[in-house]
């Protein structure tokens, strides 16, 4: 690194930054200094590239639903590449927002602690743009994200440290925030003509009863929703990396389906609602959810008996969210910022519980 | 008697330049050194000045605080010179050896015919004492403790550890006889890593056998699984080496610490077995350092071993030196190739788990920069085959909650045992300096 940048040098307040873009071209000379000699070659780096490139598939399909669902809207015959650029072009402004304003304040708070800065809002950025409807004003978006990740991030010490998914709750922000740009049936299509209903299955399901929806759409993803949350397809192929390289839990994933089905075949046998309990796991955000936000190591429960604990807790609050209130059918985003609130209580009961049953064993 | 245990968690690291079994012949060193920091706890106080003669087994250090503990020499020689460092810290004591060996006698005994206090009289005569750590903290062993048992793990599986079955076969007799000695003074017992090592017939101590991966070997982590430290208990650990110095001491009445040690490492050249004493300057390894510059040389292994650099000595307790190179180069977009086939991880985040057999030109490079913690606890646990949680246990350290650490186990662990977890650690924190740092604080705590 160039003499300027370094403490005391004129450009000093540029030292996160520089560091940051020489660190992302090149694997930094460091050696190790004391303890042990020799290092895994994993860090937060490839764990976050590996993370992002799971979400690619859903992403990219998200892009193409968003030209198919304006196709539909508008009377046009879908065309695969018309659409998909369509998509493009909506939800790249979106990524830019989210990136500029996200990465502007980690480097800036990167810079006023000192440190290096952190990768994890890349793998942030590039979620929010997945989980809010592609209408979104982006003037809201950038408020948003700015609230997250100062308030929901920087203030806790940066990534590692913040109790809750900085990405929900961005969504969070924008749902209690501008709630009629975030719901209704007016949000989820781009460029829809006046009195064009683009509800989401979930809606239509709360409304109309599960009838009105389709298990296989859904499951592929050619309804109306946030960004990329429609398809269970390629939220499973992005959930199939993250379980191969051991990036997130399968724990989690795993414990918040049974957490689902649970609640929701509960409710099916007490005769509270029509809808199968397997439909949850395909509709609204609860798929992408549960492999994306939910996994995330620092807001997630930390024990292993913990995740299962969490992950069930979550899918369970989802459905009941869904269930039980009329006026927004979505639970997942509640679901998971519980979620996160009760992760440190739930591995606190069970580090004490580990204790004492330790404490027994011999004495 | 003889129960066995298989750890399923651990990892071994796939390091390359394993010693091969054979005894390399390299020039005797002139000099060695007597360093007290190879003795954690000890508070040094020089009992000789330069030009002093020694024997081997006389006298060089004593502890101030327990004046009975003696740090002796390993050769007959001259005191050469007394290093000092900053604010006059003793760093060590150099010893210019004598061409014929004179040994101090401390008399032939059959341990099995002495008391415990005859036991402990000539360890702490010898200087051996100081060859047997306490833990809970892994500091000097108090001879007024009482503790509940003496461990002894005959086998390491560090990285590219020496293998005991070769450097101490000939020991046998010995070990046996340094075995029955420390029963006298508590129960001990012995640790195999199969029921057909050349150590699993000991008489006068429990044998268990512990088969797995890397940490399985740590004295530590068996200590746990037979009967765990708890609050106001101690343990003594021997390592096996000091074992067959101290059988040596009764059957033949000397101070031998002449050991084989494993010249290991990626950047040794025909890594082999050297036979030579503790405080041998690093320098005499110097046949195995090739023509290669920018090389580290540690003093134990790659994962808790110390830089000892090149002007160093080898530790007290170590039996192998590993040389590495440093890894101070950059990597053009490292983080984004997606094969990097040269790169070790034990997670699939590359692609190391496609060719298990492959052995690693590893160097000192973090391969990353300091984060966070970001990873979950199970994360770390998962190649630690303890009862407790590493990560709770790092962060209760961090925070220096003495309530905490006790809870979470710190009375169980030295950071030897969290080393794999610092190697596996994405966010490239010093876990065993934090461990470490935490004992600090409840040794002052607790004084």
């Amino acid at each position: 690194m160039n003499k300027i940048f370094e403490k005391g040098g004129k450009l000093y307040w540029l030292h996160s930054t520089v560091d940051a873009f020489e660190t992302f071209l090149n694997v930094p000379d460091t050696v190790s200094l004391k303890g042990t000699h020799v290092k895994d070659s994993i860090d937060l780096k490839r764990i976050v590239i590996i993370a992002l490139i799971s979400t690619i598939p859903a992403a990219l399909f998200g892009m193409w639903n968003v030209g198919y669902q304006h196709s539909i809207a508008i009377g046009a015959d879908p065309a695969f590449w018309s659409d998909f650029f369509y998509g493009l072009l909506k939800v790249l402004p979106l990524y830019i927002v989210s990136y500029v304003v996200g990465l502007g304040i980690e480097f800036a708070s990167a810079q006023i602690r000192g440190e290096e800065v952190n990768e994890g809002y890349l793998m942030t950025g590039f979620l929010i743009p997945l989980i809010v409807p592609v209408t979104t004003p982006l003037w809201m978006l950038a408020i948003a994200v700015a609230f997250a990740v100062i308030f929901g991030k920087e203030v806790f010490g940066g990534t590692g440290m913040n109790i809750w998914n900085p990405a929900l709750l961005t969504r969070a922000f924008l749902f209690f925030s501008y709630p009629s740009a975030m719901s209704g049936d007016k949000v989820w299509v781009a460029g829809a003509p006046d009195g064009f209903s683009g509800a989401t299955p979930l809606a239509q399901a709360a409304a109309n009863g599960a009838d009105s929806v389709s298990f296989m759409d859904m499951f592929l993803g050619t309804v109306s929703g946030s960004v990329g949350e429609t398809s269970a397809l390629a939220i499973l192929l992005g959930a199939i990396i993250l379980i191969w390289t051991n990036v997130a839990s399968w724990k989690i994933m795993l414990s918040s389906v049974l957490g689902a089905l649970c609640v929701g075949g509960l409710a099916q046998l007490g005769g509270l609602t029509d809808i199968p309990c397997y439909y949850h796991l395909v509709m609204g955000g609860f798929a992408f959810g549960a492999v994306f936000m939910a996994t995330d190591p620092v807001t997630a429960a930390q024990t292993e008996c913990g995740k299962w604990i969490y992950g069930f807790l979550i899918g369970a609050i989802c459905v009941i969210v869904r269930l039980f209130n009329p006026g927004y059918a979505e639970g997942m985003m509640l679901a998971i910022l519980l979620g996160n609130t009760f992760a440190p209580l739930i591995d606190h009961c069970v580090v004490s519980a580990h204790i004492s049953r330790k404490a027994k064993k011999i004495a | 008697m003889s129960n066995s245990i298989d750890l399923k968690k651990g990892l071994n690291i796939p390091i390359s330049g394993a010693a091969d079994l054979r005894v390399k012949d390299i020039a005797k060193a002139g000099t060695v050194a007597i360093q007290p920091s190879d003795f954690k706890g000890l508070n040094p106080r020089l009992l000789v000045k330069e030009g002093d003669k020694v024997l081997a087994g006389s006298p060089v250090l004593a502890d101030k605080k327990n004046t009975d503990i003696l740090i002796t020499s390993p050769v007959s020689g001259t005191v050469e010179q007394v290093v000092r460092g900053d604010k006059r810290k003793l760093l060590a004591v150099l010893v210019k050896a004598d061409a014929a060996q004179e040994y101090v006698d401390f008399g032939k005994n059959d341990p099995a015919k002495l008391s415990a206090e005859q036991v402990k009289e000539v360890l702490l005569k010898s200087g051996l004492w100081a060859g047997l750590i306490q833990r809970p903290y892994g500091i000097l062993a108090d001879p007024a403790a009482a503790p509940k048992g003496i461990f002894i793990s005959a086998f390491s599986t560090a990285p590219l550890a020496a293998d005991t079955e070769f450097t101490l076969a000939s020991e046998a007799a010995a070990m046996q006889a340094g075995v029955t000695a420390l029963a006298k003074l508590a129960p001990v017992h012995v640790s195999v890593n199969s029921s057909k090592s050349a150590f699993a017939g000991m008489k006068d101590a429990t044998v268990h056998v512990f088969t797995g991966k890397h940490p399985a070997g740590n004295v530590g982590v068996q200590i746990s699984h037979i009967s765990h430290i708890r609050k106001e208990e101690t343990v003594w650990t021997v390592s096996a080496v000091v074992l067959a110095a101290i059988g040596k001491l009764f059957t033949q009445g000397k101070l031998e610490l002449s050991r084989r040690v494993a010249v290991t490492g990626p950047a040794a050249v025909e890594p082999a077995y050297v036979e030579v004493l503790p405080g041998t300057p690093m320098k005499s390894f110097e046949p195995f350092y090739g023509s290669a510059s920018g090389l580290r040389v540690i003093s134990g292994d790659v994962l808790t071993g110390r830089n000892a650099g090149a002007e160093g000595y080898l530790g007290f307790f170590d039996t192998q030196v590993s040389i590495v190179r440093e890894g101070n180069t950059h990597e053009l977009l490292g983080w984004a190739r997606p094969l990097r086939l040269n790169q070790f991880s034990s997670t699939r985040s590359y692609f190391s788990w496609l060719c298990p057999k492959k052995q690693y030109d590893m160097d000192t490079n973090l391969h990353g920069g300091p984060r966070a913690f970001l990873m979950s606890d199970s994360y770390y646990a998962d190649v630690l085959p303890m009862d407790i949680y590493p990560l709770y246990l790092t962060k209760a350290c961090l925070a220096g909650d003495i309530e905490k650490m006790e809870k979470f186990g710190i009375y169980e662990v030295l950071p030897e045992d969290l080393a794999l977890c610092e190697f596996v650690d994405p966010s490239k924190n010093y876990i065993q300096d934090i461990i470490a740092k935490g004992i600090d604080l409840m040794l002052k705590e607790m004084a």
